[in-house]
C-alpha cells in the first residue's frame, strides 16, 4: 500500500465494496474478482446491471471476470504501467482531465526543483554503489516559509513534466510493450477519456496482480495518477480499490504486523533518530502549502506518544522521551524475503509462523526450505499441519540432515474466538465466539501472551541483554496470560489517563502523556457507549439504516478513520462544497455543515477559495501526481520484470528497474535467474475460486471441487509441444519444477509483443505436500523468483520465465 | 437467540446448492429441511475467514447431550450491506474448516535431526520455546550499532502471520514482538 500512501496520504482501499455499484466505468487490472472475490464482485455486476456501467478487464488470462466484462483486454503480465501510461497520455494530450479538480486537488501546478531529470530509463539521483535513488532530490521549489512554488505554466510544473514523461506512451508503444492491439487500446482510451467529466465517475479495482511485481508500487501509482487526473478520487463510485486477499490483512496491517510501521501507519524509527524530535523530522510530513491541513504530520507526535503510553505505561515519561529508546530501530529492510535471506546468511535463529506457511508462500520454495533448515528453531501455530511445520520431511529433504528444532502448537480457528476483522473496505466488523476451542487447541494470542510472560520471568530471574522493554511492557489485562479481545479492543481505542474514560475521537489524543491509544486510527471505535464494530443496522431496513441512500450504512459495524466510508471525500465536492455529481454525492456543504458521509475534512470548516485544501493527509494538501515517497521514481515508468522475454522497448539498456533488491547477488549467492534462451515462456501465478491459498487443502468439499494441481497452457503452444489436456507436463524455471497435468486453453493468448509472439502459462498456486490429497505435492512457488521491488520488497510472483515439456 | 420471522424467511438455499438442475423446484423441501436442522439452535454472528470481502455469516449451534457444542450450519447473513446473505463456495463450506478431523490434536515436537514428531505437553513446549526465545534474543540483540546509535533491536528472531487473526490479536502480537525488540515482522499483505 506504499503507492496509495505516497499519492494520497493513506494506504488503503479508498471506497468500499458496496460503493462500486455507483461507478460508470470499472477498470479491473491485476485482479479476477469474479473468482477471487466472488461476493465483492456482485457490486461490479450491480453497477453493470443497474446503471449500465462498463467493465474493462485487462488481464493475461480470460477469466470469469472477463466473461462478463464489456471489454476483455489481453495484456502481458506486469506491463500495466504502460497500459495506464498510455491512458494518462491520452487524457493529458487531449486535455480530457477534470481541469477544475486537477487545479484544486492535485499538485499539477507545483514547480519541481531544478535538477529533476529522466533519461535513458533513469531518474536523477541514482547512487550506483548502493543501488538506490536519493529521493530527497525529487522535491519542489520552495519559498522562505518552506511552501512549494505554484505555477502551472512553469516548464518544470508537475503537469508539464508529466506531459513530457508520458508523451512516450503513445498507442503504438503501448501496444508494442503490452501486446494489446492498437485499435483495442484506442477504444479503451476513448471510454476512459470520458470519465474526466464531473457527471461521470470511474473506479479502478485491483489486487495482487498489480502488487506482485518488482514494479508493483508504480503499477498501482499509475492507476492512482489516472484517477487524480480524471477527478475520480474521493467520489462515490470512484477511487482506487485494492481487493485484499485474506480475511484480516487490512486489520493486521493497520495494527502493524509489518516491519516498517507501528500501529496506525507511524513509521518505525530508524537508527540515528536519538529522540522523538529527530524521529518526527524524518517521519512526519511537512506543511508545503499555506492551506494544507497536513493532519497526519501535525499530529504525528500525539499518536506516537499515546502509543508509547499504551505500551510502556508509567515507564514512559516526559523525562525519558516516553521510552522512545525501547522501540527497536531496524538497520535494513526486514520484510518477508529478508527474513529468509537472513536465515540463508545464517543470521536468523528462530522463526514464529502463525496461519502462514513459508514453504508454500515462497517465493522460491526450494530456497525457503534451505532457509528453514538453517534455523535453530521454528515455531508453527496453526490448527492444521502446514508445509512449514512439515518442511523437514518435504519431498527431497533428508530429516536427519535438518537440525532445526520444530514446535507445532495447535491453535484455534477464527470461529472459536471473538474479535474483529477489518475487510478490504476498512469496515471493522466484530464476530462472536461461536464454538469453544477444540481439544487442546489454544488461542494464538494466549500462546503469545504466555510465551512473553515466561520470557519476562526468565529475564527477572536470570537477567540478560537489555531487559527493560521486556520487563516494562504493559499487560493490563484481568488475566495477563489470557487477555480478552474485548480488553485489547479498548486498549487500541485508547483513553484519557486523567479521567480513565475511553476516547470518542483521535482529535482528543495528546502528546504530553495524558492519553494512551494503541492505534490512533481506531480511536473512536470503542467509545464509552460501547464497541461500535458490533453494530448491525444493515439492509434489513434501508430506509432507516442508509439515510443518504448512498449505501454508507453508517451504523453497520465501524470503519476507520472516524467511521468514514469513503476516504478523501472532501474531493467529491467542488471548491465551494457542491458535489461534482449531485446524483452521487459523497459529502455536501448544506446549511452550515457537511452532510452525507463523515467528512474527510475539519468537520466545522466550510468550503471556499480560502478554505483548507481537500487532501488533509498530505503536506501539500492535494493528491500527488508527482511523489517522492516511493523509492523507484517520482513518476511511474515501465520496466520489464527481472525475468522477461524481451528487452524494454523504451530503454533496452535499462530494461528492468535499477532499484529492485537482488537478494542473492547482494549476499554473494549464485544467481537463480533464468534467461529467455533457456526459459522462453512467461508464467504467472494465481488463485482459483475454490481455494484460498493453502489452508483449504484441509476442506473436503473444496478439495473435491478442485482436487488436483494443474497448469494452464495456451492452445497454440500446446500444439507446438504436442500437449493435450490431461497430459502430464514438466514446468521448470531456473529455481525448480512442477510435474502436473496440463489444461489446454484458448484463454491465455498468445500475444504479439515487440514484434514477436509471446506465450503465457498460468499456474494456480494451491497445492503442496500437506493436505487431504497428498499426491499433489508440487509447490507452485518452487518456480517464482527471490526478488522484490524497491519500496515494499513485494516478490515478483506474477511474472517470471519458465520452460514446459510433455513428460 | 430467537430466529425472527423476517430472518427465517430470508433463509433460502444459499451457497453452492442454490438453483436446481433437476428440472423441478427443491426450494420448499430445502426450506423445511433447513428449519428442522436449525430448530431450537443458538444463532451467532461471525465472518467468513477467507478473503477480505468480509462476508457476514450466521452460525447455528446446539449443545449436544454430552455437553459439546455442535456447529449445525453456516450461512450468509441477509442483513449485511456487504454480502446480503450470499456466500461463495469457500464461505459456504467454512463449516468444514471449523470442524475437522484434520486438526492437530495436541502439541507436537520435532527434535533436531529426528524423523518424526513426538507428542508432548503444552508445558514442555511453552517452557522450551520461552528459553529458545530468550537465548536467541540474548545472542542476537544489538543495543548500539557501529555508528554508536542506540538501536535496541533483536535481529535473530522473526514473527510472521496473522491473516486470520482477529485485529485485537494482531495488535497484541505487534506489541509483544516489538516489546521483545523484533525488527523482522511480517504478515500476508505483501506475499
Ligand atoms: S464468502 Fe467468499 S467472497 Fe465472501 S468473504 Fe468468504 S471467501 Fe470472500
Amino acid at each position: 500500500m506504499v503507492s496509495l500512501a505516497a499519492t494520497f496520504g493513506r494506504g488503503a482501499m479508498t471506497n468500499h465494496w458496496r460503493d462500486i455499484r455507483h461507478a460508470d466505468l470499472i477498470l479491473v487490472n491485476g485482479a479476477n474478482p469474479a473468482e477471487a472475490h466472488p461476493v465483492g464482485f456482485r457490486w461490479l455486476m450491480r453497477a453493470k446491471l443497474d446503471r449500465g456501467a462498463k467493465i474493462i478487464h485487462a488481464d493475461p488470462r480470460f477469466t470469469r471476470t472477463s466473461a462478463v466484462a464489456d471489454t476483455y483486454v489481453r495484456i502481458r503480465t506486469g506491463t500495466d504501467v504502460a497500459y495506464f501510461g498510455g491512458l494518462i497520455n491520452h487524457v493529458l494530450s487531449n486535455r480530457l482531465y477534470h481541469d477544475d479538480y486537477v487545479r484544486w486537488a492535485t499538485n499539477a501546478g507545483f514547480v519541481v526543483k531544478e535538477g529533476y531529470a529522466f533519461q535513458d530509463g533513469m531518474f536523477n539521483g541514482f547512487d550506483r554503489e548502493q543501488g538506490v535513488y536519493n529521493t530527497k532530490l525529487w522535491a519542489y521549489e520552495t519559498d522562505q516559509d518552506g511552501h512549494a512554488r505554484i505555477d502551472p505554466d512553469h516548464p518544470r510544473s508537475v503537469l508539464n513534466l508529466m506531459a513530457a514523461h508520458y508523451r512516450r506512451y503513445d498507442a503504438d508503444t503501448v501496444s508494442r510493450i503490452t501486446g494489446i492491439p492498437r485499435e483495442q487500446f484506442m477504444q479503451v482510451a476513448g471510454l476512459v477519456g470520458e470519465m474526466g467529466r464531473p457527471d461521470k465517475v470511474m473506479t479502478i479495482v485491483y489486487a495482487v496482480g498489480l502488487t506482485h511485481h518488482t514494479t508493483g508500487v508504480q503499477l498501482i501509482r499509475s492507476g492512482a495518477i489516472l484517477q487524480l487526473l480524471l477527478g475520480n478520487m474521493g467520489r462515490p463510485g470512484g477511487g482506487m480499490n485494492a481487493e485484499r486477499g485474506h480475511a484480516n490483512i487490512q486489520g493486521n496491517t493497520d495494527h502493524a504486523i509489518s516491519w516498517d510501521i507501528l500501529p496506525g501507519y507511524l513509521r518505525i524509527p530508524a537508527p540515528g533518530q536519538k529522540d522523538i524530535k529527530a524521529y518526527l523530522d524524518e517521519s512526519a510530513s511537512i506543511k508545503q502549502h499555506p492551506r494544507a491541513v497536513n493532519f497526519f504530520g501535525e499530529n504525528y507526535r500525539r499518536y506516537l506518544v499515546s502509543l508509547l503510553k499504551s505500551w510502556y505505561g508509567d515507564a514512559a515519561t516526559k523525562d525519558n522521551e516516553f521510552a522512545f529508546d525501547y522501540l527497536p530501530k531496524p538497520a535494513a529492510n526486514a520484510s518477508w524475503i529478508s527474513i529468509f535471506d537472513q536465515a540463508l546468511r545464517g543470521k536468523m535463529q528462530g522463526v514464529m509462523l502463525s496461519g502462514m506457511t513459508a514453504t508454500s508462500i515462497g517465493p522460491d520454495s526450494n530456497q525457503v526450505l534451505q532457509a528453514l533448515s538453517n534455523l535453530k528453531w521454528l515455531c508453527v501455530m496453526d490448527p492444521f499441519n502446514t508445509t512449514s511445520s512439515e518442511f523437514w520431511r518435504a519431498p527431497g529433504m533428508d530429516p536427519a540432515k535438518v537440525q532445526t528444532e520444530v514446535f507445532m502448537l495447535p491453535a484455534t480457528h477464527w470461529i472459536e474466538k471473538d474479535g474483529s476483522f477489518t475487510n478490504s473496505g476498512r469496515w471493522a466488523q466484530w464476530k462472536e465466539q461461536v464454538l469453544p476451542p477444540e481439544g487442546e487447541a489454544r488461542h494464538d494470542h494466549w500462546i503469545l501472551a504466555e510465551l512473553f510472560l515466561r520470557v519476562r520471568e526468565l529475564y527477572q530471574t536470570q537477567g540478560g541483554r537489555f531487559p527493560d522493554p521486556v520487563l516494562k511492557l504493559t499487560m493490563p489485562y484481568r488475566n495477563p496470560r489470557k487477555p480478552e479481545l474485548d480488553e485489547i479492543a479498548q486498549e487500541i481505542n485508547g483513553r484519557d489517563l486523567r479521567t480513565g474514560k475511553r476516547l470518542a475521537t483521535f482529535v482528543d489524543l495528546n502528546d504530553d502523556g495524558t492519553t494512551a491509544a494503541g492505534d490512533w486510527i481506531y480511536t473512536g471505535h470503542y467509545p464509552e457507549e460501547g464497541n461500535l464494530t458490533k453494530r448491525r443496522d444493515g439492509v434489513q431496513d434501508p430506509g432507516r439504516n442508509d439515510p443518504s441512500g448512498m449505501g454508507f450504512y453508517p451504523n453497520w459495524a465501524w470503519s476507520w478513520p472516524a467511521n468514514r466510508r469513503i476516504l478523501y471525500n472532501r474531493a467529491s465536492a467542488d471548491e465551494n462544497g457542491r458535489p461534482w455529481d449531485p446524483e452521487r454525492p459523497g459529502i455536501a456543504w448544506a446549511g452550515g455543515k457537511w452532510v452525507g458521509d463523515v467528512p474527510d475534512y475539519p468537520p466545522t470548516t466550510g468550503p471556499g477559495p480560502d478554505a483548507p485544501l481537500p487532501f488533509i493527509m498530505t503536506g501539500e494538501g492535494v493528491g500527488r501526481l508527482f511523489s517522492n515517497a516511493v523509492a523507484d521514481g517520482p513518476f511511474p515508468e515501465h520496466y520489464e520484470p527481472i525475468e522477461s522475454p524481451i528487452a524494454n522497448p523504451l530503454h533496452p539498456q535499462q530494461s528492468a528497474t535499477p532499484v529492485a533488491f537482488m537478494y542473492d547477488e547482494r549476499a554473494g549467492r549464485a544467481s537463480r535467474f533464468g534467461t529467455p534462451a533457456d526459459y522462453p515462456y512467461v508464467a504467472t501465478s494465481y488463485r482459483l475460486t475454490e481455494h484460498e491459498h493453502y489452508v483449504t487443502q484441509n476442506v473436503e468439499h473444496l478439495v473435491q471441487l478442485q482436487p488436483e494441481a494443474f497448469v494452464e497452457v495456451p492452445a497454440g503452444l500446446a500444439r507446438e509441444k504436442g500437449i493435450e489436456t490431461g497430459d502430464l507436463v514438466r514446468v521448470s524455471s531456473r529455481r525448480g519444477k512442477l510435474e502436473v497435468r496440463a489444461v489446454v486453453t484458448k484463454r491465455l493468448g498468445p500475444l504479439q509483443v515487440d514484434g514477436r509472439q509471446v506465450y503465457q502459462i498460468g499456474i494456480p498456486i494451491h497445492w503442496g505436500f500437506v493436505g487431504i490429497n497428498t499426491g499433489q505435492h508440487w509447490l507452485a512457488n518452487a518456480l517464482t523468483p527471490f526478488v522484490g521491488d524497491a519500496s515494499a520488497r513485494t516478490p515478483e510472483y506474477k511474472a517470471f520465465l519458465v520452460d514446459i515439456e510433455k513428460i | 437467540m430467537e430466529v425472527s420471522r423476517r430472518r427465517f424467511l430470508s433463509i433460502g438455499p444459499v451457497g453452492v446448492l442454490g438453483g436446481s438442475a433437476l428440472g423441478f423446484d427443491l426450494t420448499e423441501s430445502i426450506n423445511v429441511k433447513q428449519r428442522l436442522r436449525i430448530e431450537g439452535a443458538t444463532l451467532a454472528h461471525s465472518l467468513c475467514p477467507y478473503c477480505a470481502v468480509g462476508c457476514s455469516i450466521i452460525a447455528y449451534t446446539r449443545k449436544a447431550a454430552n455437553g459439546r457444542t455442535e456447529l449445525l450450519q453456516i450461512e450468509g447473513d441477509p442483513d449485511s450491506p456487504v454480502n446480503e446473505g450470499t456466500l461463495c463456495p469457500k464461505g459456504a463450506t467454512s463449516l468444514q474448516l471449523a470442524v475437522s478431523r484434520r486438526r492437530v490434536p495436541q502439541p507436537l515436537y520435532r527434535a533436531p535431526g529426528a524423523a518424526g514428531w513426538t507428542k508432548v505437553s503444552w508445558e514442555f513446549m511453552l517452557d522450551r520455546l520461552a528459553r529458545n526465545i530468550k537465548a536467541s534474543r540474548d545472542a542476537t540483540f544489538v543495543t548500539q550499532d557501529a555508528e554508536g546509535n542506540v538501536v535496541n533491536r533483536c535481529e535473530g528472531i522473526a514473527f510472521a502471520g496473522g491473516a486470520a487473526f482477529s485485529s485485537e490479536e494482531g495488535y497484541l502480537a505487534t506489541k509483544l514482538m516489538r516489546g521483545l525488540g523484533l525488527v523482522h515482522l511480517e504478515q500476508q499483505a505483501r506475499v
